[in-house]
């Protein structure tokens, strides 16, 4: 069987819960599975070494992984990771480094991958709009999408080394810019509510906020909506042209569902949509409509949300 | 003099509908564009060249099919436009062993290139060329500065951050809040009378191939209400079956 690696996926100075996810989808490409762990710290690596199906942790201890730079990490982390068949997250960032440890290696790399079966991956293409399934021979780098395999169970004891490893980094980080709004941004939530043209405003947006407080969740729009509005930034769109996302449950107000817009959150467990056209294209792919306008639904939302809370 | 190339490719307009037949995806009639981070990529080219002078090449893998998209980054203002000759499948590996050569060749010093195509979504192309030349590459970039040393706005942790890149490099688009140039009549004059520098490849072996491509699984048909007051219920249906509140 195969060696598989998977590289940790990091995130605010701990190890992503998507990382057990990964190692689910290791142990159906192969066996003996490794988790490489890119960090400044060496302690954050215990969170992982427990994991059933994890058999080696190996602890990437660098200053370099405090910021990213895509040449520096794919050299350290190419420098301490076996052979075999590598596994990351398909995250932005994560999908640029399994980029550049394919091409040190001079093998494929395949993102996005939502199933394994017998060894061939599938992964969307079109921005949803049709998937795709490929063999690979030999070794390759593969990203997984977040939210998609069972994490694997605790129940584990992996042998754990710590190795310094090191990288040239090729860029400098001159000025860190504060992100305009202190919300979860779209790509990192488990809930997203977004709104579309039919908010009527930009200013009605706060509404969507209140429900966001409420469940912890991030605030999307459609393209329609950062188009028409400049207080609405790129940031938060959602589809083809904006951010694809996977959360948990995807809340759609006053969105019609054009194509672009589908093609950047169908994939999402739950998809609830507000609108008061009966006709709009969403609601084909809702799991809960609810025909009306966000005046009339918003404020039973909010107050039916918080009593749960 | 700086040689600045910036890689375009042929998709189909996102707001067309993929069809399948058998088990591949059919295009025959679908409109095909230049994918829309490309074009971010192509206006940040020709900024950089605005500021320190020098020539951008536009770079296509592809069919003669390909080079109606070689022809609008002429009408935008790119100097060269140059299609490599290859119309078969490539993988990841293939095509970034393709494009590095020719950069290579081409004696350039900067890339741009869209952040991921919207075909496969990938966004595999710019690093992995920065890393078959061993260049550094950022990724996703919102804004760049050539004046003086050269800059770029990327996500970084969970803001962005302006980062100074070691030239050479290769530098991949998000959209941010540039705004793209339009072609003007001259330049789509100019387009059209423009000679496509064609080269030949040679093709090397992938190691990943396409099995099949189907559409997606279609959703059960979902829960309709009617009126603002039934969001009570989808709120409870949220915790009770779905079991996400």
């Amino acid at each position: 069987m195969t060696n598989t690696i998977v590289i940790a996926e990091l995130n605010k100075g701990s190890i992503h819960s998507t990382t057990k996810e990964l190692v689910s989808a290791a142990q159906m490409l192969g066996s003996s599975c490794t988790v490489v762990v890119p960090c400044t710290d060496s302690s954050v690596a215990d969170s992982i070494s427990s994991t059933s199906g994890v058999e080696k942790v190996i602890v990437a201890k660098s200053d370099i992984f405090a910021n990213y730079d895509a040449s520096g990490w794919a050299s350290a982390i190419d420098s301490v990771t076996p052979e075999g068949i590598i596994i990351a997250s398909a995250s932005p960032q994560s999908k640029d480094l399994a980029a550049r440890l394919a091409a040190r290696r001079k093998v494929s790399v395949v993102q996005d991958v939502v199933a394994i079966q017998d060894g061939k991956l599938t992964s969307p293409v079109y921005s949803g709009k049709a998937m795709q399934t490929v063999s690979m021979s030999g070794n390759a780098v593969i990203s997984v999408r977040q939210n998609v395999f069972d994490a694997s169970p605790d129940g584990g004891s992996a042998e754990v080394s710590v190795i310094d490893a090191s990288g040239n980094v090729a860029t400098a980080v001159r000025e860190l810019i504060a992100r305009a709004s202190a919300r979860l941004d779209v790509s990192e939530a488990n809930i997203i509510i977004s709104g579309g043209r039919g908010m009527g405003s930009p200013d009605n947006f706060s509404h969507l906020e209140q429900i966001a407080d409420t469940l912890g969740a991030a605030v999307g729009a459609s393209r329609a909506a950062v188009d028409t509005w400049d207080d609405i930034p790129h940031s938060m769109q959602v589809g083809q042209t904006g951010k694809t996302v996977n959360p948990n449950l995807y809340i759609a107000v006053g969105i019609s569902g054009a194509i672009q817009h589908l093609a950047g959150m169908r994939s999402s467990k739950y998809i609830v949509a507000i609108n008061k056209d009966p006709d709009a294209p969403i609601f084909q792919h809702a799991d809960y409509g609810i025909v009306a306008t966000w005046e009339e639904a918003l404020p039973v939302l909010q107050s039916s949300l918080s009593a749960m809370m | 003099m700086t040689k600045i190339a910036v890689l375009v490719k042929q998709v189909p307009d996102t707001n067309s509908k993929i069809v399948i037949s058998g088990d591949s995806v059919d295009l025959s009639s679908v409109k095909m564009v230049m994918s829309p981070y490309d074009e971010f990529a192509v206006e940040n080219a020709l900024r950089h060249k605005e500021s320190v002078g020098g020539t951008v090449t536009a770079i296509t893998v592809g069919g003669a099919g390909a080079e109606k998209v070689l022809k609008d980054a002429k009408a935008i203002g790119v100097d060269e436009i140059v299609r490599i000759d290859c119309d078969s499948y490539l993988d990841s590996n293939a095509l970034q062993s393709i494009l590095s050569s020719m950069i290579a060749e081409g004696g350039f010093e900067v890339v741009y290139c869209g952040k991921s195509a919207a075909d496969t979504g990938a966004g595999s192309t710019g690093p992995g060329i920065a890393e078959h030349l061993g260049w550094a590459s950022v990724s996703n970039i919102t804004d760049s500065n050539s004046e003086g040393n050269f800059t770029v706005v990327a996500p970084l942790n969970d803001g962005n951050a302006v980062i100074e890149v070691t030239l050479p490099a290769v530098i991949t688009c998000d959209k941010g809040n540039t705004k793209v140039r339009k072609p003007n009549v001259k330049g789509i004059m100019q387009a059209k009378r423009a000679q496509v520098d064609i080269r030949a490849c040679e093709v090397p072996t992938s190691s990943v191939s396409v099995v099949s491509q189907s559409l997606p699984p279609a959703k059960p048909e979902g829960k309709m209400y009617e009126g603002g007051q039934s969001a009570s219920e989808v709120a409870r249906l949220l915790r009770d079956e779905a079991n996400i509140i």
